[in-house]
């Protein structure tokens, strides 16, 4: 199947991603391929056949719901690209 | 002296005929003379390794060693380390210091492994010749021409040039298993859920799994032992008795039914790897195994599983670089819709961004159902067929990867790459364990691995079926001599 450029466009943006016109001509042959190769699925039965999402089948561990590891905020604001008075700091958000 | 298997090197220590430092200063003098070519480790702290080795000695003297006591290790990129950058091989997080240790690092730390550093990796673990590395491709010691595997291709490369005793590393559709074919090693990809996956950088979270790269089977055990672990920091981590590996290793495989899968053996596979393959059977016969013909006729829809899958993991996974917590942020962005969209563009390389795109195209609307859903249904499937032939094997026999080490740019179609995975990522869906051990070299030189593949939380067999080949061959004592 062709995966048109406008349809890599509109998944780039939905991925957050951005790419120029070079960019989008070579993914959209690219992905067409892979997608190619996955559509090979559609010839294997699955009717009735109950999704796997986990090689494991166990159930979801609870705990209590308490803070185990908190008062970090220098720790956590020390890989932060940017930060002002013990927060994130980004573009203005709300005009 | 860093050519030594971990158990020559654990007795060594432990009878004080080497010391953890003077082994340690080998490995990294090796690593001055040679990583520059070779580019296995994106990090190395030298000051810091000698130190842990100093600290090692000192511990071995006064008798609280223990087995991994004073080996130097290499760490998989991925592996969190709160005193070294953890990069992931990618722009997006070049100077990014964690700030908490992966489970399993703090293990080997309590262990007194030695740490030498960080081995380079593809980009976010996503890739089978380090090709896609911000830091350049690793090279195969073997032939520096051609790649030493991937995504765990920097550990390989660090063991195989003889820069560190043993290594992590991360098998999310075979990345341990087939680097480590591709140089010679035994790379041992154990259960889903047996190793820690906190502090491991997510790819694809139902898949990645933690395990040791090592020159022997014994050697594996030994590191097993102290990777394993039931983890409460990790959800998806098995509450199962973790038995000491070593004890497994009986060299004694008679009776044991070993299943072959004419599906491993299709077009693709190389002739020389083919006839290796083939001469391992009657090895394992001669041993006083039964080989046990099976089919496993879904294998052939592991490819398109396993890559609509693993990008839609790894696209959820990914939107957490954002570049406003850390990691990359563009320049002067002017909004916050540009700053999103400038850091992770020039954030990600190509690998990356392709398996996002392919993760959000199969997740988005409309597209859910055909990829996605179908997908589950298909990993059902190939769970259950290898569930059924288990009823009848112990394990089964294939090869690890269908050609030995490709040279550089040979695979530079995507498409092209993603087959190089055909024998290993079902193991990865079903989330069974699987091992590659040495069994021979092609024509031009190069190791051939054989993959063994085992029931859930079965690492014994496999460890004992690895150690018993290995005691009646020597393909895996064969080291590169780089000078």
């Amino acid at each position: 199947m062709s995966v048109t450029k406008e349809t890599v466009q509109h998944v780039a943006n939905l991925a957050r991603l951005q790419f120029n016109e070079e960019e989008t001509e070579r993914f959209s042959g690219q992905i067409s391929r892979i997608v190619d190769l996955m559509d090979a699925l559609s010839k294997l039965p699955t009717e009735g056949v109950k999704p796997m999402s986990h090689a494991v089948d166990m159930a979801i561990p609870q705990r209590d719901d308490v803070v185990t590891n908190g008062n970090q905020r220098d720790t956590m604001l020390a890989n932060a690209p940017d930060a002002e008075k013990g927060h994130f700091r980004v573009p203005k958000v709300i005009e | 002296m860093n050519e030594l298997t971990l158990r020559e090197a654990a007795d060594k220590l432990a009878t004080k005929e080497i010391s953890s430092v003077e082994l340690t200063q080998a490995c990294l003098d090796q690593i001055a003379k040679h990583n520059p070519t070779i580019n296995a480790f994106v990090t190395v702290d030298a000051e810091k390794a000698l130190a842990a080795a100093q600290a090692a000695d000192a511990r071995i003297a006064a008798g609280n060693g223990a087995p991994l006591t004073g080996i130097p290790i290499a760490h998989k990129d991925i592996f969190n380390t709160t005193d070294m950058r953890t990069t992931c091989s990618s722009r997006m997080l070049e100077n990014f210091i964690p700030p908490f240790d992966a489970t399993i690092t703090t293990h080997l730390r309590q262990a007194g492994a030695v740490i030498l550093g960080k081995t380079n990796l593809d980009e976010f673990a996503m890739g089978s010749s380090t090709e896609t590395s911000y830091f350049g491709a690793s090279r195969n010691p073997w032939d520096t021409q051609r790649t030493p595997g991937g995504s765990s291709g920097g550990s390989s490369a660090a063991i195989a040039a003889n820069m560190a005793i043993c290594a992590t590393g991360t098998d999310t559709g075979g990345s341990i298993r087939q680097p480590a074919s591709l140089t010679n090693l035994t790379g041992l990809k154990p259960t889903y859920g047996r190793c820690s996956r906190y502090g491991i950088i997510a790819f694809a979270s139902s898949l990645d799994q933690a395990g040791p790269m090592t020159r022997t089977a014994e050697d594996a055990a030994m590191l097993l032992n102290v990777m394993v672990s039931y983890d409460p920091k990790d959800s998806t981590s098995i509450q199962s008795p973790a038995p000491d590996f070593t004890q497994a290793l009986t060299g004694d495989v008679k009776g044991l039914k070993i299943g072959i899968a004419a599906e491993y053996f299709g077009d693709g596979l190389n002739d020389e790897v083919r006839a290796a393959i083939e001469t391992a059977q009657q090895q394992y016969q001669a041993m006083g195994a039964e080989l046990v013909p099976i089919s496993l006729p879904n294998s052939g829809y592991a490819i398109p599983t396993y890559y609509i899958i693993s990008p839609a993991e790894c696209s959820s996974n990914l939107a957490r670089y954002d570049g406003v917590k850390f990691g990359y942020r563009c320049e002067e962005p002017k909004d916050i819709r540009d700053l999103y969209f400038r850091s992770r563009s020039e954030g990600f390389g190509d690998e990356v961004k392709r398996r996002i795109m392919l993760g959000t195209y199969v997740l988005s609307s409309g597209y859910y159902d055909a990829y996605y859903r179908k997908a589950q249904q298909a990993r059902r499937l190939i769970a259950d067929e290898f569930k059924a032939a288990f009823e009848k094997v112990d394990l089964i026999l294939t090869p690890t990867s269908p050609t030995t080490a490709f040279k550089f740019g040979e695979k530079d179609d995507p498409v092209q790459m993603y087959l190089s995975d055909i024998y290993t990522i079902n193991v990865n869906l079903a989330g069974l364990p699987g091992i590659s051990v040495p069994c021979g070299f092609d024509s031009k030189g190069l190791p051939i691995g054989m993959q063994l593949i085992g029931r859930p939380l079965d690492e014994e067999t496999l460890l004992r079926s690895a150690d018993a080949y290995q005691r009646q061959t020597d393909w895996h004592k064969r080291r590169v001599h780089l000078g």
